[in-house]
């Protein structure tokens, strides 16, 4: 009975299949406020399924010369901890008080692996263009990392040091969500670029440049690969700004939630629209000197209780 | 199964633009239908900068010696199925270069072409109707 459980939760709800379809319909959001913001009509809301539908039924091409293997690994290895970070939000944000050990560790790590996946995807495809644009997102990884790490720590701090999910959440219901401080609007602003830079949405879009380096690490990818690719930028859609409220908003497990999400997603595509692209020394400068001094700022306020 | 597919290659064809060698009017038009006036991502049309990721190629221009081995190098590398569309009046019968020693005849001697449009260059709007009636076709 349990282990049918936990496979209906890792396939089905909180896992694969709900964060799928619920991201791919925040990615017609998505491209419909950036349509309404163009002024044009935008496309209808089964526009992201057809898409996934076609891709999934296309050839799949493997390019000559390149490895087979870590190749096609590239793609599965973000999906699978996408859909590990579903279960995990999901389960730790409805009973913060089971047992269960998921820190903000294993979040970090989870929430690396989609940009490892592009980058070995990206190596491994024999293009030249694809060797930019891996290098591109390896750069810029390292470049919204270090921000986004010590806004988590100033989250640690005013969770009273602890590094497991279920009791930020918990601190959050007793003593009210961090994000009404100083050090959490901070906090908040930091995790929001870093999310932009997640997601490669546009002024921080550099490792897939589709006017410098065509679609860079995705270059050479087609059909069921690409899918794969499309589908996991559609889930860490969903997830981030999930993890945002979580972890800054007091938590997602109510009503209020929903409204809190859109609100986030609506800035996120607001920031996409009205921003060109960065150059990467431009972006590495903007995150390690810009949002680096200004989370280190929020870590001290944090740590004197502000 | 088949319908799905049909459904999917229906709803959203993305676009590759393969310029052979035009003047480059014909590419103008093809970039006017991507502007918001005309926004074909109503019809779930996307540019899109990789001939992997594609299901139609657009090509422009007339087939010459220079151009011929890369159009065919893009066909092959565009996975399957997918469309050719033809734009412009080269590309249905070389136009006013027919006599031209460098010209190596239409292009459905070498690839299997859907639809051609004809113009010079064709009004956005014909090309959408000829988008269509490649859609219609399959």
């Amino acid at each position: 009975m349990n282990i049918v459980r936990i496979i209906f939760s890792y396939i089905i709800f909180p896992g694969f299949i709900f964060t799928a379809v619920v991201g791919l319909f925040i990615t017609w959001i998505d491209r419909k406020v950036t349509a309404r913001i163009h002024w044009r009509v935008g496309p209808p809301w089964y526009q992201p399924y057809a898409d996934f539908l076609k891709l999934l039924l296309k050839e799949t091409m493997i390019p000559e010369g390149s490895s087979k293997t870590m190749f096609l690994l590239g793609p599965i290895l973000g999906l699978a901890a996408m859909t590990i970070l579903a279960v995990m939000l999901f389960s730790m944000s409805f009973n913060p008080h089971e047992s269960f050990v998921g820190d903000l560790i294993v979040i970090i790590y989870l929430l690396a692996l989609p940009p490892i996946g592009i980058i070995i995807g990206g190596s491994s495809s024999k293009n030249p263009l694809a060797s930019i644009g891996a290098s591109r997102e390896m750069t810029q990884y390292f470049a919204y990392e270090l921000p986004f790490l010590i806004a988590l720590a100033t989250i640690i701090l005013k969770a009273g040091g602890s590094i497991k999910f279920g009791e930020i959440i918990l601190a959050q219901e007793t003593g009210g969500p961090f994000l009404y401080s100083i050090s959490g609007v901070i906090a908040a602003v930091v995790i929001l670029l870093s999310i932009q830079a997640k997601l490669g949405f546009v002024p921080f879009d550099i490792p897939e440049a589709e006017q410098e380096i065509m679609a860079g690490p995705y270059i050479e990818y087609s059909g069921v690969a690409l899918a794969i690719y499309k589908i996991t930028r559609a889930m860490m859609f969903f997830l981030l700004p999930l993890f945002l409220i979580a972890v800054l908003w007091g938590g997602f497990a109510n009503w209020w939630a929903i409204l809190k999400f859109l609100l986030i997603v609506v800035l996120i595509v607001l920031i996409k629209n009205t921003n060109p692209r960065l150059r990467i020394d431009q972006a590495l400068k903007f995150f390690w000197i810009g949002l680096g001094i200004l989370s280190i700022i929020g870590l001290i306020l944090a740590f004197y209780g502000l | 199964m088949a319908n799905a597919k049909l459904w999917g290659l229906k709803k959203s064809p993305w676009v590759f633009h393969v310029a052979a060698a035009s003047c480059n009017n014909c590419d103008i038009e093809i970039l006017d239908i991507l502007t918001p006036r005309w926004d074909v991502e109503r019809f779930g049309i996307l540019l899109v900068g990789s001939a992997r990721h594609a299901d139609a190629l657009l090509v422009t221009g007339v087939l010459n010696r220079k151009s011929l081995p890369r159009v065919l190098r893009v066909y092959e590398q565009t996975p399957k199925p997918c469309l050719v569309i033809g734009v412009g009046s080269c590309t249905c019968h070389s136009h006013i270069f027919e006599p031209s020693y460098n010209v190596v005849g239409p292009y459905d001697k070498y690839i299997p072409v859907d639809v051609y449009i004809p113009g010079c260059p064709p009004k956005p709007e014909a090309i959408i109707m000829g988008v269509v009636k490649a859609l219609k076709r399959l």
